[in-house]
């Protein structure tokens, strides 16, 4: 709960910081802001969303970088646990891509028939697969899509958690309770805490431009209307 | 009634080989998409970053399987 706290005052602080003094020829500061945003507005918004992602660009923004700054708390020493390797964070984000993307739908076909109708029986195919292609596609839309970006982020996280706990606990018995030759295996599991570590920040990284990548996939493939 | 004999047994908890075996298909899965997305990279230079994309989106879809192997070993 604290590392939530830590995390999102940190995210607001660094934002705080490089908005303070914007000017026309960016700073250091700046200059790095600039970039991790316009990632995501050029290489996740853009790329998926075409010219419809301008209206989707802050919500996918936000996404990005809370999921980033919890899923980075698991790696900093003294906080040592992921803001999102407990289910509620990843379940408010994901019921919130729900909402969106089924807003948006409802937005982009005027109306719910519609909506459900491009969703739900998708165009070009023989109408007695629709007994079973729409029972499919109800689960997919309105369980499988908000309930899988809530259990991946987490999921990895919990993964994440273990396998240093492991690499580490390990350490701590090969030093100070294994005797003779095991001793020396310590070494190399406390090199393997230290690389898993670098691997979870590289996780951590795509895990939360997996989130946004995916949140923009289902905004599209609901706004999209030829499905 | 014929009698029974066991020949082999396992003991302690199931749940870890379910998540070893939980780890196969889509590992299979990651090996067939990845390459296949470098083949691609390698033939059309150009398109990477599309392919780059649409690659992250599809392993997002074949890790979650591993994952439910993860969160089924808790829950059950």
């Amino acid at each position: 709960m604290l590392v939530r706290v830590v995390a999102a005052i940190t995210l607001c602080l660094l934002f705080w910081l490089a908005a303070r003094r914007l000017s026309v020829v960016p700073g250091r500061g700046q200059g790095v802001a600039e970039m991790a945003l316009s990632f995501v507005r050029v290489n996740i918004a853009q790329e998926i969303l075409g010219d419809r992602a301008h209206k989707y660009v802050p919500m996918l923004t936000t996404i990005f970088f809370a999921v980033l700054a919890f899923n980075l708390t698991g790696v900093i020493p003294m906080l040592n646990i992921a803001g999102t390797s407990l289910i509620g964070i990843p379940i408010l984000l994901a019921l919130w891509v729900f909402v969106m993307y089924i807003g948006a739908g409802i937005k982009a076909h005027h109306g719910v028939g519609g909506f459900l109708k491009t969703n739900l029986f998708p165009p070009g195919v023989p109408w007695f697969l629709y007994i079973l292609i729409t029972p499919i596609e109800i689960l997919q839309v309105f369980l499988f899509r908000p309930a899988t970006l809530a259990i991946r982020l987490t999921a990895n996280m919990i993964a994440g958690h273990l396998l240093l706990v492991l690499c580490f606990g390990a350490t701590h018995f090969f030093f100070f309770e294994a005797t003779g030759a095991l001793k020396a295996i310590g070494f190399l599991s406390l090199a393997a805490g230290f690389a898993f570590t670098l691997f979870e920040m590289l996780v951590a990284a795509l895990q939360a431009y997996i989130f946004a990548l995916l949140a923009a996939v289902y905004i599209d493939l609901s706004t999209s209307k030829e499905h | 009634m014929v009698e029974t004999t066991i020949l082999a047994a396992v003991e302690g908890n199931v749940a870890t080989i379910g998540y070893g075996l939980a780890t196969l298909g889509p590992g299979i899965g990651l090996g067939i998409l990845i390459g296949k997305t470098v083949e691609g990279i390698a033939r059309q230079p150009e398109v990477a970053g599309q392919l780059r994309t649409t690659m992250f989106i599809g392993v997002a879809f074949v890790e979650v399987l591993a994952l439910l192997g993860l969160i089924a070993g808790f829950l059950f």
